[in-house]
């Protein structure tokens, strides 16, 4: 755990004190201020609740594609200037890199969730809120980032390009969202198990401010499972 | 320290070293040579449990590289061929980094990291950015730390890569100066580079060792010290054949000549210095300079690797 706070630590370190990162967040935050304006508040009259839940799911998209670009550095980066052999050298176990990364990386994601908080915010001033609703959102967008930065983390251990890198992960990304066209064509039972890959099924109670163990369970289960499969990349390097 | 038997790595189909065998005891600083693409690299990656081999056994300090990888990364420092350093970092982060990642305990961070900036002569730029650092000190700083942990096993991949002369020579008194508290592993492509630091060398060709041994070794080996260089002053004609009468001279070239200046170039199979002195004193020849060949080392590198005499 000690090695898994010292990867994290100097990880977050960077994302501080690289320009990248910030350029990223604002990037970010720009966009999902536009949507906001833009989808959220403006149309027909809304219930506050309806309001949150639009924001809710722009930000979970602006989110997503924000972990790709943020995740795309972690171990692409590392090979590309050979500093990932100072961690291949070092008496710690690869699984170790990979999660001292990644929780780096879900840190410096909430930066950008905390630096959104102003929506739910002036909804709140204009409307009535719940704040279950706020909390249960939010918990859906860190279930959301943390799977995405995973599979980010996944597509940037399968090579040396940051670019190349992003752009896996984007595939990747959009084939678990994308589930769902190919569960038209299919037949049961197979339309029921590709229906239930893809993420937003899963998120949109959230943006409704409902909680469900099942589909926390999808998120977490994403999440380890891009883990485990960047960390096997990782241990399969060595005999290469 | 290192036992390596039948040491084979295979990228895909292609051998980068076959059947490597051999023995460093503790204490030694050892001088891996090889031209680019001989597999030094990639002998000291797997040394430096960053790589698996494909077959052979590689045991560091009593433990196998493939089963107890992690207790020989306890035990190692290993500086690649290009320093493992984040530039966004200072100088005394990085190693403070590198020192917990490498299990020193917390309270004796600041002193071993204060002990690797003195040994690399860094210790003037522990707070400045590792980014704004000039290529020699980056060098230093990836070469402290690989021994910021005291380890019994430094691994060094062409630590003198890229370095200008003078800090060709820091670099190398740097390295001298570990001697005696590490095993030292070190390899190089350019030879005058290590060889005033080394105990003993391996040469690496088309990833299988070649030779082995101190530099006497590897001479006698090849049954060659590399030319004399002779400048003295006197009749050309008379000197030459004077010359050619001192037992084991197998040929002399008449290098420069500027009226009674000489510049001559003697082939020896043996030590024959003070003889030819002797033969040039006994005529009244003045002499002003006799010396090998320079870059005797890279001779016999040259010798073993491609058969050229240099």
């Amino acid at each position: 755990m000690n090695n898994v706070w010292l990867i994290a630590r100097r990880e977050l370190g960077a994302y501080l004190r690289n320009l990248s990162g910030y350029v990223i967040i604002a990037v970010l935050l720009f966009l999902d201020g536009l949507a906001f304006n833009a989808f959220a508040v403006q149309g027909a009259a809304k219930k506050s609740s309806e309001v949150l839940a639009d924001f809710f799911f722009f930000t979970s998209g602006i989110g997503m594609a924000g972990a790709i670009f943020l995740s795309m550095r972690l171990i692409a980066e590392e090979r590309q200037t050979g500093t990932v052999q100072l961690l291949y050298s070092s008496p710690i176990h690869d699984r170790e890199i990979v999660a001292g990364k990644f929780l780096a990386a879900l840190a410096f994601l909430c930066l950008f969730f905390l630096g959104t908080g102003y929506m739910p915010a002036l909804v709140a001033v204009y409307g009535k809120v719940s704040l279950g609703h706020v909390l249960s959102g939010y918990l859906g967008l860190v279930l959301v980032g943390a799977s995405s930065l995973a599979i980010g983390l996944f597509g940037s251990s399968l090579t040396k390009s940051q670019v190349v890198a992003a752009v896996g992960s984007a595939v990747m990304c959009i084939g678990l969202t994308m589930c769902w066209l190919v569960a038209k064509v299919v037949d049961r039972p197979f339309t029921d198990v590709i229906t239930g890959l893809a993420w937003y099924g899963h998120f949109d109670p959230f943006k409704n401010g409902i909680v469900h163990l099942k589909h926390v369970v999808y998120f977490a289960l994403v999440t380890l499972f891009a883990l485990f499969a960047a960390t096997r990349v990782l241990e399969a390097r060595r005999w290469r | 320290m290192i036992q390596v038997d039948g040491l084979s790595k295979f990228y895909g189909e292609h051998a980068a070293i076959r059947g490597l065998s051999f023995n460093i005891q503790s204490g030694e600083v050892v001088g891996f040579l090889g031209l680019n693409g001989a597999g030094k690299s990639t002998t000291l990656k797997v040394l430096g449990c960053v790589l698996l081999p494909t077959s052979g056994r590689v045991i560091v300090d009593g433990f196998d590289v493939t089963r107890e990888p992690h207790e020989i990364r306890k035990r190692i420092g290993y500086l690649p061929d290009t320093p493992p350093i984040y530039d966004e970092m200072s100088v005394g982060e990085y190693l403070t980094f590198v020192a917990r990642l490498r299990g020193v305990p917390q309270a004796n961070v600041a002193g071993a990291v204060a002990e690797a900036e003195r040994k690399t002569a860094i210790s003037e730029k522990h707070e400045d950015v590792i980014g704004t650092l000039s290529h020699g000190y980056r060098q230093r700083v990836g070469l402290a730390q690989a021994l910021v942990h005291k380890p019994k096993l430094l691994i060094l991949d062409e630590p003198t890569g890229g370095l200008d002369p003078v800090q060709i020579v820091e670099m190398r008194e740097v390295i001298k100066g570990l001697k005696g508290e590490h095993t030292v592993l070190v390899s190089s492509h350019i030879l005058g580079e290590i060889s005033q630091v080394c105990d003993r060398y391996l040469v690496i060709q088309g990833g299988e060792l070649i030779a082995q041994g101190t530099e006497a070794e590897l001479s006698d080996k090849l049954g060659s010290g590399g030319p004399i260089e002779i400048d003295c002053i006197g009749a050309a004609g008379p000197t030459i054949e004077l010359l050619k009468k001192v037992d084991g001279v197998s040929d002399i070239t008449l290098v420069k000549l500027d009226g009674q200046n000489l510049s001559l170039r003697v082939d020896a199979k043996t030590e024959l210095r003070p003889a030819l002195v002797k033969a040039l004193v006994q005529a009244n020849v003045a002499v002003v300079r006799v010396d090998r060949a320079a870059h005797r080392l890279e001779n016999i590198f040259l010798k073993l690797t491609h058969g050229k005499d240099a």
